[in-house]
């Protein structure tokens, strides 16, 4: 890997308290500072790329919380990312953990695959199977990833299941701005709802959402997980795809798949027949707040009157620098309250594929997020990441909902009550 | 280390507490001055501190030399390992175990961060004072071995003033408590002596901190000066005027340049030196002051005044302030963070000479430094890639000593640690010396706690290894060795 990025770190830890395994450990070795200190001796060929290395570089959860608090600016983003390829060619894999891995990357980014193991995930927990296995403790002597996966499945129903939005929908009144939205992968099959909820409101605010049919994984699994040549097919696939439309704007509605639209420019940049086309693509990329944020409101909102616990997606506010417009979305609905939680700045644990491959430490977090989340006795928690929804869902105590802020902008704008559709907060209870 | 030490140690600590795998030791092998660099041969992470009190005894029983450490944010090399002995990190005890407002004092573990035990205190109106600019990373362990002060050490004193008491694992792995709740005991100040010891007395456990009522009136204004020697000036006449600010802060053209680089906290890029000085206390006595403070500056020339209007204001020039040394790293590859003393009449003068100093040396050096007392921060910029390590060395040293040829001292609140011990004859005499030594020997008698930190070694400065002298007072029968 390229050693000059690498000298920047200064070793003045600025980024220790920000970063999960960090504070989880206590590990030097489990901090941006001690990953880049490794990094360093592994270009300098001081130390081996070897399964001690791959570890804490494999722990790492991608959060990029250090990032913005790094006052010399290094780029961890960059660094982590160009490592993550070169753990994948030299430390050799374990079977289980092979086939483990192989497993999501075959289901995860295909909607029909992944249609499929919903569905058997519904039979499993509605032929009460489910319950029969947990009373009898097998769950609890399952491997920790199996545990996870099971953990994580989605309460979704099987009308929400094979749901889906129009490819196009027309805006209401005067046409703004042609949008494209990324249905997303995982996001099409187990958070339908959300796209709906986001056709509907950018419709009413007069634009115009064109949703392709399509649409496979944008790449954001492999590229933040080091499978570096998959990401960039992907890239260019969707990049392809969107092209067609003609569009002013792309949207997305989950932070890790619209951070990695936005690199798309980065990751293209030495194709020669890409390069201009993603640098062009990236720049029409919003995350759907920032879009609803720039947009002067049309709409009437109806009051909902809720206490909102807002958690900082990573990927949209460390990644992509939202912070302020999901807020500025759900200030401007009346009668609810926006809250903050202690340590905001920590990941919840999801991050793509990381609650499933390194479930301990995500556990760990996880309740430290709900905990953290919980104490301002929210009605509702908001979040803008389908990998968080999921992961605060299962931690969070019965009561509280989780959806996406759009949601309720959606039902605020409509003037009904939050989840008259949504069988969102048909939360599972059984399985904790 | 035989294996069968290193079993104890695992089974004293659990598996999970003891590191041994050479890569991961490697990202012990410095803390944040990594100009020095020793791999241990181990590290442990005790979650309690009876674990801490069991590695401790392990160490002393087979003479194995240990090094503890918090955040490794240490600019002097204070947490630099020993070859052949383990570290002890104090990150995993990290529970603030109770914040009394009543009283007034919060308990705390020692891998608590500074400002976390302020960001406990403030449902209650209080904070605790000691604020380091790196504060939301180091912790009050090493707050402690340091002594650290910080931008308000000006009116609110160092981590000595604010502690009440320490549990405490000595040397021989027995435990002590040190001072008491209440503040004025009798007798020897021990635990006075043990904060700022740099971890060779001993390893604090549990801690009891003072925490003070937010002064009910802050406010905080950024002066431009046409030069350092003005903004200078310009500190001095507010202290001679009687008043204690909070915290008076410069900065020099280069380190605003690098602030402004990295986070835009509004500084003047056009200026030669930012004094930043801040007011607290009762609301009227702050508006007054403030006045005056306003007046002073411009009779020394000050070009451009600006008034943090809000606590958002307030907070970015300070976040600017307190990310300066990191933030030098964006126009230097590398730089060493400098710390001396002298006496505030004096600043021009060091300043001029630090100037003269760097020339000769052909190396850029940037001010940032505690105005009000004197304490300044030249920051060292070189490029080890271009081999420039060795004079960058010489020259902070050459810097340090010359504070104290001023009458200052070679540390305002980084500590002594490796990278000063051998500048330590240039400011105290042989006698100080061995009455340090003394002191220490009395703690750890095996020489294993923290060695080669603080105090001379011939070892570490190359001097030759001399016939041992007596101390005057073992000289005279006074007092003995044991």
């Amino acid at each position: 890997m390229n050693s000059e990025p690498l000298a920047d770190c200064v070793h003045c830890g600025f980024c220790l308290p920000t970063c999960p395994t960090y504070v989880v450990s206590g590990q030097e070795t489990e901090s941006p500072r001690g990953r880049i200190y490794l990094m360093d001796l592994a270009a300098r060929g001081e130390i081996s790329v070897d399964e001690a290395f791959g570890g804490h570089i494999d722990s790492c959860l991608g959060c990029l919380a250090c990032v913005p608090a790094c006052p010399s600016g290094v780029r961890y983003d960059k660094l982590i990312e160009s490592v993550r390829p070169q753990v994948e060619r030299e430390v050799p894999r374990g079977f289980a953990d092979r086939l483990f891995r192989r497993l999501i990357f075959a289901l995860f980014p295909y909607p029909n695959r992944l249609r499929l193991a919903a569905l058997a995930g519904l039979l499993y927990t509605r032929s009460g199977l489910r319950t029969l296995l947990h009373r009898l403790g097998v769950v609890e002597r399952l491997p920790s990833r199996l545990r996870a996966l099971e953990a994580l499945l989605p309460p979704v129903g099987l009308q929400a299941l094979f749901s889906s939005v129009p490819e196009m929908t027309p805006g209401r009144g005067e046409v703004r701005l042609r949008v494209g939205l990324l249905a997303g992968c995982a996001n099409r099959v187990f958070f339908g709802d959300v796209n709906a909820a986001t056709v509907r409101v950018l419709a009413a605010e007069g634009c115009d959402v064109y949703v392709p049919r399509d649409n496979q994984c944008c790449g954001a699994l492999s590229s933040h997980a080091g499978h570096e040549e998959d990401g960039a097919e992907r890239a260019k696939a969707t990049i392809e795809m969107f092209e067609r439309y003609r569009l002013d704007v792309v949207v997305a509605n989950v932070a890790g798949c619209g951070s990695a639209l936005k690199e798309y420019g980065d990751i293209l940049s030495g194709s020669p027949d890409f390069a201009e086309r993603a640098k062009a693509f990236s720049a029409k990329v919003r995350d759907i707040t920032e879009l609803l944020a720039e947009l002067p409101a049309r709409t009437a909102r109806a009051p909902l009157d809720l206490r909102v616990a807002y958690h900082d997606a990573c990927h949209l506010a460390n990644a992509q620098g939202v912070r302020s417009q999901p807020r500025e979305v759900l200030r401007s609905i009346p009668g609810l309250s926006v809250h903050d939680i202690a340590e905001a700045e920590l990941c919840c644990g999801s991050a793509g594929i990381y609650n499933l491959v390194q479930p301990d430490t995500a556990e760990e977090l996880g309740r430290r997020k709900a905990e953290n989340l919980q104490a301002t006795g929210p009605d509702v928690v908001a979040t803008a990441n389908a990998g968080c929804l999921l992961q605060i869902r299962r931690f969070l105590d019965e009561g509280i909902t989780v959806v996406h802020p759009v949601q309720l902008l959606d039902a605020s704008i409509r003037g009904v009550a939050l989840f008259a559709t949504a069988d969102l907060n048909a939360k599972t209870r059984e399985r904790r | 280390m035989t294996g069968d030490v290193r079993a104890e140690f695992v089974a004293a600590l659990g598996a999970d507490a003891v590191l041994a795998d050479p890569v991961e030791l490697r990202a012990y092998e410095c803390d944040g001055l990594t100009g020095f660099r020793v791999v241990p041969a181990l590290v442990l992470l005790p979650r309690t501190a009876a674990a801490v009190a069991d590695a401790v005894r392990i160490c002393a029983r087979e003479r194995i030399p240990f090094v503890a450490r918090g955040a490794g944010t240490g600019l002097s090399g204070g947490a630099l390992p020993v070859a052949n002995g383990v570290v002890i990190s104090l990150q995993r005890l990290r529970s603030i175990i109770e914040v009394d407002p009543v009283n007034r004092r919060a308990v705390v573990e020692p891998g608590v961060t500074n400002l976390d035990i302020s960001r406990a205190a403030a449902p209650h109106g209080l904070y605790f004072a000691p604020d380091p600019s790196s504060q939301q990373v180091c912790t009050i362990g090493g707050n402690i071995a340091e002594n650290s002060g910080g931008a308000h050490c000006l009116k609110y004193g160092f981590t000595v003033h604010h502690v009440l008491s320490a549990d405490v694992v000595l040397p021989d792995g027995t435990t002590a408590v040190l001072g008491a709740d209440s503040p004025h005991l009798g007798g020897y100040d021990l635990l006075g002596a043990f904060i700022g010891s740099e971890g060779t007395l001993g390893i604090a456990t549990r801690i009891t901190v003072k925490l003070l009522p937010k002064p009910a009136a802050v406010r905080t204004l950024v002066a431009d000066f046409p030069s350092v020697e003005q903004a200078g000036d310009a500190v001095t006449s507010i202290i001679a005027a009687g008043i204690v600010p909070a915290a008076a802060e410069m900065m020099d053209a280069v380190a605003i340049e690098a602030v402004q680089a990295a986070l835009d906290a509004g500084y003047s890029r056009d200026t030669a030196a930012a004094l930043i000085v801040e007011l607290d206390g009762p609301q009227a006595e702050v508006d007054i002051q403030f006045a005056e403070v306003r007046q002073l500056c411009q009779n020394h020339g000050t070009t451009n005044i600006r008034v943090a209007g809000d606590e958002h204001e307030r907070a970015l020039v300070w976040k600017g302030r307190k990310a300066a040394f990191a933030a030098v790293g964006r126009i230097s590859p590398d730089y060493i963070v400098q710390d001396g003393v002298v006496p505030r009449t004096l600043l021009a003068t060091a300043l001029t000479r630090i100037g003269e100093l760097a020339a000769a040396a052909g190396l850029r050096v940037s001010n940032v430094f505690h105005a009000g007392d004197g304490n300044l921060h030249p920051l060292v910029l070189y490029s080890e890639a271009a081999g420039e390590l060795e004079r960058a060395e010489e020259l902070s040293r050459a810097i340090a000593e010359l504070c104290v040829d001023l009458g200052g001292s070679l540390s305002g609140e980084h500590g002594i640690g490796t990278d000063k011990a051998c500048s330590m004859p240039r400011q105290f005499s042989e006698d100080d010396l061995a009455t340090m030594a003394l002191l220490r020997a009395a703690y750890d008698t095996d020489g294993i706690c923290n060695p080669g930190k603080v105090l001379p070694t011939p070892r570490l400065c190359g001097e030759k290894p001399g016939v041992h002298r007596p101390h005057p007072l073992e000289a005279a029968g006074l007092i003995e060795r044991t």
